[in-house]
């Protein structure tokens, strides 16, 4: 199934949650926030929420600024 | 001590930002620097407890991050929501910076031009407005204009930022008086954001009594970013100290140190 995970597709596992899809990135989970289609996810939804054909994820960090 | 007059000393009393309590008086942001490593030794010397950090997509496979050279325990993070030029956009990036979990606090910057960086008053005071309701704690980037000032304290910003000067530009406090007609009648903290180009303008802005500088720019593109940190660290101790102490009047004439010959 493709999903959009930061303006570009990807290809994943059908049944994949949120949370399965960082760790795959490598993520760290501490410091980044979720939203999936537009809708920010709790920190907590991350196990449960799996993922669907055509979800757009947008994970954000903090990077230098002022 | 009999004879003598008690002036009411004016103490230097921590900084207070709504639930937060600083001792240092600088925010320092983490852009531009060279590298990380020179981020973090200046971030040390400045003795900064706060630093302002921007939202972004994370890269995917990237191995250095940002918060690998902060300490979060030592440091308070205040996200930034630059690069927004609508209410809608910055209330977004303030959702999302919050959910990371860092802090409840927020810069929220709401430009309205390209080229100048200036911000935006109306959508500025439409997401302070949201903001507020939804519990952050917001620090408000917005111009020098006294009015705008007053009104995003009265829509609740727990910090007023006026510019100095437009955004990166190093030009230091170009309209005094309207600091000062800020400060006038403030009931909340009035930190100078943006503009700071060197130690001088930041002493100013403390002496005009100004509660706090945050500055990125004038230390990260510095030659030499750690020794300005330092020298901004020390800028911001003088000016809050002279503020203090109660500078003289001006005058027209001069005004002999030493008594009148007699001889």
């Amino acid at each position: 199934m493709k999903i959009t995970l930061n303006g570009e597709i990807k290809e994943c596992a059908e049944g994949i949650t949120v949370e399965n899809l960082l760790d795959l990135c490598k993520l760290d989970k501490n410091r980044i926030a979720v939203e999936l289609n537009a809708q920010i996810l709790s920190r907590k939804e991350f196990s449960t929420q799996v993922l669907k054909e055509e979800d757009t994820l947008e994970v954000v960090t903090f990077v230098g600024g002022g | 001590m009999s004879g003598v007059v008690n002036i009411e000393k004016k103490e230097n009393t921590r900084l207070k930002i709504g639930k937060y309590e600083f001792t240092s008086r600088l925010f320092v942001g983490t852009g531009k620097y060279a590298s990380l490593e020179t981020m973090a030794e200046a971030l040390e010397v400045s003795g900064t407890e706060v630093v302002t950090v921007a939202v972004r997509r994370v890269k995917i496979n990237e191995s250095t991050s940002l918060l690998d050279y902060i300490d979060t325990k030592k440091y308070t993070i205040l996200p930034n929501t630059a690069g927004c030029y609508s209410a809608d956009e910055a209330v977004r990036v303030a959702r999302l910076a919050r959910e990371a979990g860092l802090s409840d606090m927020v810069k929220l910057e709401v430009l309205g031009n390209e080229k100048t960086l200036l911000p935006d008053p109306i959508e500025t005071l439409k997401a302070t407005t949201i903001l507020v309701k939804e519990g952050f704690t917001v620090l408000v980037y917005t111009s020098d204009d006294p009015i705008i000032a007053k009104k995003l304290e009265d829509a609740g910003a727990t910090s007023v930022m006026p510019a100095g000067a437009p955004i990166g530009s190093g030009q230091g406090i170009l309209n005094k008086n309207n600091i000062r007609i800020i400060l006038e009648s403030a009931k909340v903290p009035i930190i100078v954001d943006a503009g700071v180009g060197t130690a001088s303008d930041v002493t100013i802005a403390m002496e005009l009594g100004c509660e706090g500088v945050l500055l990125n720019t004038g230390i990260a593109l510095a030659e030499d970013p750690v020794n300005m940190a330092r020298a901004m660290k020390l800028a911001c101790e003088s000016g809050r100290l002279a503020f203090l102490s109660g500078r003289i009047p001006k005058r027209l004439y001069a005004k002999a140190s030493s008594p009148e010959k007699d001889f």
